[in-house]
Parts: structure tokens; sequence; C-alpha cells
């Protein structure tokens, strides 16, 4: 089975974000990087199915260098091989997914694994627009998937409940948590990462059809009210939310 | 100009959020002179129409396909699509629910339009559309315009409020879907959806309870109050790693995003992840014994105390004012 896995690289969820000198993007200063947590899902799920059906798992990252160290990590988990798609401009979700379909053209996976979404912009968009541009089914938010005959069966998250989809091969699959319990990268795995090569490719260029104006730190609500801690703060809470509030 | 808005529906039930973006289309609309029209798409599901009457569309379109009775990735996102191109529609709004995330990036490919996923605002400048998202966790907020002819936005549910109906009656027009089997390559199989509660992303009012109720048989506590205000339970990732409550219920970075009225945070300490799912809620609530909780620094109310002394009182109270 050829597995592709699509691995990004973002600033850390504890980092303090700044605001860059260009109004628009993230000031990339004392920032700490790692692999989108979603993606381990997606990395855990494609070693998986390579145990059990054979195969190899390509890691493909898109961005510049430092992208090499999340494509590192991949490999220290046990991916076989790693693509780094370097370009280091900032591209919207349909240039990213355009960038990624073109290379899952060339390599023609059984199947395409995202973690749910990139933390960083939130779009939850790329695994659709790889899909949709490769003509290829997909499942986004999948938290249970079992693979037989070509057929694909997944469970994933809706809207206060579960759905059970089913599809085939070849698919795109976006992984919610729950999917499975990304492995540790082993003592092994981390050292034989070290000396396996990243293929580097470069993608063609393409207007992005999303366009920052300004970055922002968002309002400051400023210091709310604190009620004190007795039975009195009980009483005056729930006027507050009926009076001030009007919310019940 | 033409604004044209999915409303969604799922088992035969129309979302609020449908309301919700069938009223931010026609703010859009009466600033950029354009028209609003409404598609519904299913088996059975005429009968909906109803519902968005009066909302400020031209028209009400639905596309009825018995094979549309399940949601299907594939069918739904080419029904949109092609109804965006026989209307000539510049402008598609979906719900960034979760159908409309698994939606929305199909439609947007096939209408070679940008998308802004997520938005939070919407506003008109210059005859532009800019959208606002939030990003980085809630850390920072971006505006951008979508620079394609045709451009796609999902708007995050509960954000953006309905009008109030207008009286005037919108026009209802039946259209037919050209859909064949090779369409369905994907499809739900089945749906259970939880009944009971309103589901977290949907709901008015959360409560939330972390690793300061101690364990699970003390989530009674949480369920009760969220019932006394007929809304929704929600959890932090430390008690849903900890098997106290299941995955479906945690909010934050790795679980839901809420933007409900009011969001009620018991005995949770505030973590930047678990923040990134509910900041954008209207009016925050923290319970929590330790003053110097950063939960504080984003609530509106909060009550520094034990949550065992607080929360029974609490839900006597809300029930008075409820009648729930
Ligand atoms: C990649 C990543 C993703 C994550 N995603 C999420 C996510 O999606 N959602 C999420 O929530 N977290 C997430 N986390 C975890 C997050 O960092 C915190 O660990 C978690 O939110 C803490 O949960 P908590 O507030 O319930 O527990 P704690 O941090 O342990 O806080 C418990 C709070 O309860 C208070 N307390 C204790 N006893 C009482 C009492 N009797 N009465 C009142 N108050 C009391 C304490 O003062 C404390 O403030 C993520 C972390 C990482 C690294």
């Amino acid at each position: 089975m050829k597995i592709v896995v699509c691995v990004n690289h973002v600033p850390d969820t504890e980092t303090k974000v700044k605001v860059g000198a260009d109004g628009k993007l993230l000031d990339p200063t004392g920032i700490n990087w790692m692999l989108s947590p979603y993606d381990e899902f997606g990395i855990e799920e494609g070693l998986r199915l390579k145990e059990k059906n054979g195969g190899e798992v390509i890691a493909i990252s898109l961005g510049g260098d430092a992208n090499k160290e999340t494509l590192r990590k991949s490999l220290a988990m046990g991916v076989d091989k790693a693509v780094l798609l370097k370009d280091a401009s900032v591209r919207d979700s349909f240039a990213v997914g355009k960038a990624l379909a073109d290379v899952c053209k060339e390599i023609s996976p059984d199947i395409i694994l995202f973690g749910k979404m990139s933390i960083d912009y939130y779009d939850e968009q790329v695994p659709g627009i790889v899909a949709e541009l490769l003509g290829m089914s997909s499942v986004s938010v999948v938290v249970k998937m079992e693979i037989a005959d070509g057929k694909v069966i997944c469970e994933r998250e809706i809207e206060g409940g579960h759905e059970k989809v089913e599809t085939e091969l070849p698919c795109v699959i976006s992984a919610q948590k729950g999917l499975n319990e990304p492995r540790y990268p082993s003592l092994k795995g981390i050292m034989a990462a070290k000396s396996k090569p990243i293929e580097e490719k470069v993608p063609v260029a393409i207007a992005n059809r999303v366009e920052v104006l300004e970055m922002r730190k968002p309002a400051d609500k400023g210091a709310g009210k604190i009620l004190g801690s007795d039975e009195a703060a009980v009483n005056e809470l729930v006027r507050l939310l009926h009076e001030e509030a009007k919310i019940i | 100009m033409k604004i044209l808005v999915f409303a969604e529906q799922r088992e035969g039930n129309l979302k609020k959020s449908a309301l919700e973006i069938t009223s931010a289309g026609k703010m859009l609309a009466t600033q950029l002179n354009a028209e609003v029209e409404v598609l519904l798409v299913g088996n059975n599901v005429a009968s909906l129409a109803s519902q968005l009457n009066g909302f400020g569309a031209v028209k009400i379109l639905v596309g009825e396909d018995a094979r549309l009775q399940t949601y299907s990735t594939t069918a739904y996102a080419k029904a949109i699509a092609d109804v965006a191109k026989q209307r000539q529609a510049n402008i598609v709004l979906l719900s960034a629910s979760q159908m409309g995330k698994d939606l929305s990036p199909r439609v947007a490919v096939k209408l070679e339009a940008g998308l802004a996923a997520d938005c939070t605002a919407l506003k008109v400048e210059n005859g532009d559309i800019v959208a606002t998202r939030p990003i980085y966790a809630g850390k920072a907020m971006i505006d951008v315009k979508v620079t394609t002819a045709t451009k796609v936005f999902s708007l995050r549910p509960n954000v953006f409020s309905a009008l109030t109906q207008n009286g005037n009656a919108t026009a209802v027009e039946k259209i037919s879907l050209e859909l064949s089997d090779a369409d369905f390559s994907v499809k739900a199989i089945s749906t259970s959806v939880a009944s009971g509660r309103p589901d977290l992303t949907e709901a008015n009012i959360v409560v939330s309870g972390g690793r300061g109720m101690k364990g699970p048989e003390h989530f009674t506590l949480i369920e009760q109050l969220a019932d006394a205000f007929g809304g929704a339970v929600g959890a932090s990732r430390a008690v849903v790693d900890a098997g106290w409550r299941a995955h479906d219920e945690q909010v934050g970075q790795t679980g839901k995003t809420v933007s409900p009225s009011l969001y009620v945070a018991c005995g949770i300490s505030g973590a930047v992840q678990h923040l990134a799912g509910m900041s954008s809620s209207k009016c925050i609530v923290a319970i929590n014994k330790d003053k110097d909780a950063p939960i504080f620094q984003i609530a509106d109310y909060g009550i520094v105390g034990d949550v065992f002394a607080v929360l029974p009182p609490l839900t006597q109270e809300i029930k008075k004012v409820t009648g729930l």
C-alpha cells in the first residue's frame, strides 16, 4: 500500500504570538515550532496501515528548510520517506492544496492522510481541496477507520453525534483526535532518521486566492468582574446574567 | 450580484445556522446591492422552506433527490456548486459547521473560488468583502480578502445573529439537481445523533467542567447546571484524557470550537489550548478556587470559590429563573 501523510510545521501552541512588521504575518522571532498535533494522528494511522498491509509511508511537508525538523520527527516515528516541497512563501489553503495535490499525482498513493487541521491558520480545508483537485473521495474528522477489500469504512464526528461513512480507495482521510494513540519516536528511530535523506522538490508557484490585509491581536476584553466567593456571589451572578448580560 | 446561501439540514431538521447565514447574506446584500437566494438540498426537505421565510432572501431554492436522504460529501458539494453556477452566484455562504467545513473546500475548487473559512465577522469596505478569522488558537485575528471573482465563505456558527423575520413572504422554487450514482462515491451509511441536550457547537449555553471537578461522578453537578440552562455539557482535555468524559465533549484546540452566548467554566484553569475553543463565546463565567487561574483573565464574571460549594446553589437559582 502506498501511503502519503501530509505534515505541517507550526508555531507551538504555548508560544507567544506577535504581529510582524508588515502587519500581516507572524513575527517569527522567538517562536517555538512543532509538528502540528493532529498530523501525529495521520502519521500513526499511516504506520498502522503499513504494518497491516505492507507498503511504504511517505511524509510530505510544504514550507522552508525549517520544516525538515517536522519531517525528521515523522521519519523518527517510522515513516519511510520524506519529501520537502520547498517554498517558504505564504500560501493560502488553495495554493497549499494545489502543491500537495501535484506531488500526490506523481506518487499516485492509495491513501492520503492528513490531520483534521493545521493549528496555525485553522482552515480545516486543505484535505478537501486536495481530494477535489485529485478527483478523489474524502472523509474528514475521522475517529475510526477500517479498510477491507479496497472499501473504506470510517466513523467521523458530526454536530452532536457520529456518522458512519463508506467510500473506496484511493481516498483522502483527515484525522481527528481519538483515531489512535500516536507513538513516541524510539531512540532507534531517532538515530535512523538522522541519516535518512529528505527529498526536495520545488512546487509550481501559483497566485493566492485569499489575501491577508491585516493581522492583529484580538481586542483586549479588559478584566471581568470578580463577584467574590460567598453565597452572595451566586445571587449576584444570576442577577448579572439576567439584567446586564441579558442571557437568562 | 448574487449571494447563494447553503441552508444546512440534517435528518430533516433545519440548522439554526441556516438562519444566521441567511441573515449575514442579507446584510452583505444590502451593502453590495445584491440579492440572496437560499438553497435547501436533501430528500423531502421542501417543508423546511417555510422556516426560512421572511429572512431577506428573494428566493428559496429546493433541490430534492431520494439519494440525498443521507449525507454525501461528493453529491452535496456537486449539487451546491452546480446550483451556484446555474444561478450565477458571485458569493457562496456556508456554515463553518462540521458539514460546512466538509463541503466548502470541494465547492470552492469546483467554482475556482477562493475560500475564507470559519469567519467570525464580515464587512463591506470599498465594495470589497473583508472577512475576519481567528488564527493561532485565537491568539491573533486576520482580516482577509478573497481575490477571485467567485468567493466562498464559511461562517462560524452562533457568531452571526439571525435577523428578525420581516414578514415578507419569500418565493420558493423547486429546482432539479443533476446527480448521477457516480457522484455518491462517499456516502454516510448511518448517523447517530445524541438526543437530549443540545449539541455543543450549536448550543446557546455551554457548561464545562475541568479537572477541578475531581472525578467523573461529580459531573452530575455540571449536567444539572447545563440542564437548568437548557444548555450543553463541555469538558477540558484533562478530564477527557483521564477518561471522565467522552472526546465529543472536549472544548479546545484538539476538541470543539464553541461560541455560545454563555460559557461557564467550572474548575478549568484556562490553558491556551482550552481558550482556543471557547474564547469567542459572548459571555464567559469562571468558577475556580484559584484567584490567579488564567481563565479569570478572559472571564466576564468570576466566582473565586469551590465548585462543590458554588454549583448546587447556582443551579437552584438558575432553575428559578428559567423554570427548567
Ligand atoms: C497540543 C495540545 C493540545 C491541547 N488541546 C486541548 C484542548 O483541546 N482542550 C483543553 O481543554 N485542553 C487542551 N490541552 C491541554 C491544556 O494544556 C490543559 O492541560 C488543560 O486544558 C487543563 O485542563 P483543566 O483546566 O481541566 O485542568 P487543570 O489545568 O488541572 O486545572 C484545574 C483547575 O481547577 C481548579 N480547581 C481545582 N479544584 C477546584 C475546586 N474544588 N473548585 C474550583 N476549582 C478547582 C484549579 O484551581 C485549576 O485551575 C492541550 C494541550 C496540548 C499540549
